[in-house]
């Protein structure tokens, strides 16, 4: 079988500092990996790469997402081709309402695969459904884009977004920052409803905290920019307990871009 | 692609309304003075008053000096180089649509005016001036029946000489300024709307501006009247076609409300914005003003300027009127190397006046925004009430936004308030829209149009359609 995406020894740059120097990660369909890591350890440049973003030098000998080339791809068409990025922090558009967004979004995504675009009714029905089990009032799609959000709400639009997207692979950068107890909850049921065969996710998160609501597969510790260590649910607790200090001393002496154990093949 | 050349890239947009009729004109020879006055009355067989008007005009303009003081660069005008008389050569005026050249029906056509029975039908008049002749008046009988006078100005002077004799001048006069001057002087059509008391005019009614020979300066003049207790809603539609010498285009428009009356003002102004190196275009140098007379009287302004190589206009309102109303609210976008001093002023001379600015201006490319505004209330306007809100949107590094508000408040129970803001358009926005799936050039607009939100609002329906299209227009062309 064919990784939906597979990375292959890479690096990243900004103004000369190197944020990511050699990390290689695989995910299969219907896989969820979690991505850990302290402070400034790479783990949102890693997401904004795969997304498109502009501004950093990248190479790689090889990121391929379903086959096809991903780093030649700009953001919009790796978008329809089925990556979606929930922001750690959304954006704000003033005076364009959700739903006027998210059906211009999701209808660039259908004229993409060849589908007819959808009228507003069609699309009111479907995104009232997705709605319901994020528990959100239906007055929020009238709202403008994310302005005068709480964190909790801007964190629930993403997810929100994700369920009428439908993306193949899903990448969710510390989605758990800014949350309540009772907002995570809510966001991380919303997350595994959305759990399925032919979709994988990526959890980018600092803490073990989200992994008690969204078990993943895999888990990677990203340290000073490559993969340090992979391993079961069971690693996420390991780093809570030991912090990341235990990793940064077995990693020394290990030669840039090798895992430590390995990845989930 | 970089979004640095995202950015530079939406300052290179094509005027899409640029062809040319060609339909012989009668025109007068070039320049100004008191001969060509006479020409251009008698064409039009007016009134002694009125050519008396004229001349008064011109003698004061000769007294005047072109005004300075506009945060705009240009290129000097030379008024005896203007034609000021152009009109397409048919032997009478056309009584229908029938009886109107083709060709320019086939223009309009092109320009997407509502002018054929079926629009009509659709519910819009619309009095179409075509270079300096109203062409085809249409909708009129249907309004004549309310009491509705719906005209060109021409046809208002020979019809309705004793309402424009009262109100000519009564809200713009000819001493105003330096263009109203020279407006009043040589105006050549326009158009004249009179709405009885207590009549709501059941259409909006509409005029499409075009400006077709070379050389020709257009000097139209609007004037509405609507008498106690009446409403109306008035659209003004305008585009020039690309030709590389500038043209000057110095518009007055007069609007009286009495008690009670609303007059809603829309404009969509597209005019040629000159090329992509600043040569030709429209210098929209344009008086427009209204005097709320009476008590409870509202006045609005909404305008979208997308067009003209400047465009140098401030649409006031006179709150004379107890309790009476103004509004202004304004879309200004400049490309290129297009330049905008465009704002708002708000005499506040009744009781418990309220008056409302909200201004937007997105600048492009080498494009220059400037808001320029005064709201003055005075002592006597106990009570009364501003709010101001002035937005720039900036796009890309080369751009500029400028704003010179003054408030003058002379009575201590009246409040104003003023606020304003600039951002530029942000990478992160655009970014997040293209991870949705959205392209840059989708982006790009779905911002702006989000930032004009409030004042498309204003619009009526179609126009507001009408407007968005043309921001998309202007912005969207060679990105990515």
């Amino acid at each position: 079988m064919t990784p939906l995406l597979e990375i292959r020894n890479l690096h990243a740059t900004i103004d000369e500092q190197k944020i990511l120097s050699g990390v290689d990660l695989t995910i299969y369909e219907g896989e969820v990996h979690a991505v850990m890591g302290p402070n400034a350890s790479g783990k949102s440049t890693l997401a904004h790469i795969l997304a498109g973003r502009e501004g950093y030098e990248v190479t790689a000998d090889l990121v391929t997402f379903q086959g096809a080339d991903l780093l030649t791809m700009r953001p919009e068409d790796r978008a329809r081709a089925g990556i979606f990025l929930a922001f750690q922090y959304p954006i704000e558009i003033s005076g364009i309402t959700i739903s006027y967004f998210l059906k211009a979004a999701l209808n660039a995504i259908r004229k993409h695969h060849g589908l007819e675009e959808l009228d507003a009714i069609d699309f009111l029905t479907l995104i009232k459904d997705k709605m319901q089990f994020l528990e959100m009032d239906q007055n929020f799609l009238n709202r403008p884009v994310n302005e005068g959000f709480s964190g909790g709400e801007k964190k629930r639009h993403e997810i929100l977004q994700m369920a009428v997207l439908e993306p193949t692979l899903a990448v969710l950068d510390e989605t758990d920052s800014g949350l309540d107890i009772d907002a995570l909850k809510v966001v991380a049921n919303g997350i595994n409803a959305l759990r399925r065969k032919d979709r994988a996710m990526l959890l980018i998160t600092h803490y073990q905290r989200l992994l008690s609501y969204i078990v993943p597969d895999y888990v990677h510790v990203l340290l000073g920019g490559r993969i340090v260590k992979s391993g079961g649910k069971e690693l996420a607790l390991t780093v809570e307990e030991k912090g990341y200090a235990w990793l940064e001393k077995e990693v020394q002496g290990t030669a840039p871009g090798q895992p430590i154990e390995g990845q989930s093949e | 692609m970089t979004s640095r050349k995202t950015f530079t890239d939406l300052g290179d947009q094509e005027y899409k309304y640029g062809f040319v009729t060609d339909i012989e004109e009668e025109s007068a020879p070039r320049g100004l003075n008191e001969e060509i006055i006479r020409l251009i009355s008698a064409k039009k067989n007016e009134p002694e008053f009125l050519l008396e008007w004229r001349l008064k005009a011109f003698r004061h303009w000769l007294t005047m000096k072109e005004p300075q003081w506009a945060n705009v660069r240009r290129s000097p005008i030379d008024y005896q180089d203007i034609i000021y008389y152009s009109a397409p050569k048919t032997e009478k005026r056309p009584k229908s649509l029938d009886e109107v050249d083709p060709l320019l029906l086939a223009t309009y056509q092109k320009l997407g005016i509502p002018l054929t029975e079926q629009k009509i039908l659709a519910g819009v008049a619309v009095d179409a001036v075509f270079d300096s002749v109203s062409v085809a008046t249409t909708y009129k009988e249907q309004l004549a029946k309310l009491g509705i006078i719906f005209c060109s100005f021409s046809e208002a002077v020979q019809q309705h000489p004793d309402l424009v004799k009262k109100y000519i001048g009564s809200v713009v006069p000819y001493t105003d300024n330096f263009f109203a001057a020279l407006n009043s002087a040589v105006f050549s059509d326009g158009s004249f709307c009179y709405i009885p008391s207590g009549v709501r005019c059941p259409v909006e009614l509409s005029t499409y501006f075009r400006i077709n020979a070379p050389s020709l300066g257009q000097f139209e003049r609007t004037l509405i009247i609507a008498e106690p207790g009446s409403y109306v809603s008035y659209l003004e539609g305008c585009t020039a076609p690309i030709r590389l010498e500038t043209q000057l285009h110095a518009a007055v428009v007069e609007l009286i409300a009495n008690d009670h009356a609303q007059i809603k003002y829309s404009t969509v102004q597209n005019w040629f914005p000159g090329d992509r190196e600043g040569r030709g275009g429209i210098y929209n140098f344009v008086t427009k003003r209204g005097k709320c007379q009476g008590v409870h009287s509202k006045i609005s302004w909404t305008q979208v300027e997308a067009g003209s190589a400047i465009t140098w206009k401030y649409p006031s309102v006179i709150l004379q009127g107890d309790h009476s109303v103004g509004e202004f609210y304004s879309v200004a976008l400049t490309t290129n190397r297009q330049q905008a001093d465009t704002g708002s002023k708000m005499i506040h001379l009744g009781i418990n006046t309220r008056s409302t600015i909200l201004s937007k201006g997105i600048s492009a490319g080498y494009g220059q925004n400037t808001y320029r505004g005064l709201v003055k209330i005075l002592k006597r306007a106990k009570n009364s009430r501003n709010y101001t809100l002035c937005h720039s949107l900036l796009l890309g590094d080369r751009c500029g936004a400028h704003t010179f508000p003054s408030i003058e408040v002379h009575n201590s129970s009246s409040q104003v308030e003023h606020e304003a803001s600039t951002t530029k358009i942000g990478e992160d926005q655009i970014f997040y829209c293209r991870q949705r799936g959205i392209s840059a050039e989708d982006a790009v607009s779905l911002i702006v149009n989000g930032f004009c939100r409030e004042i498309f609002h204003q619009l009526p329906m179609e126009f507001a359609v009408e407007a968005q299209k043309l921001l998309d227009i202007s912005l969207e062309e060679n990105i990515g």
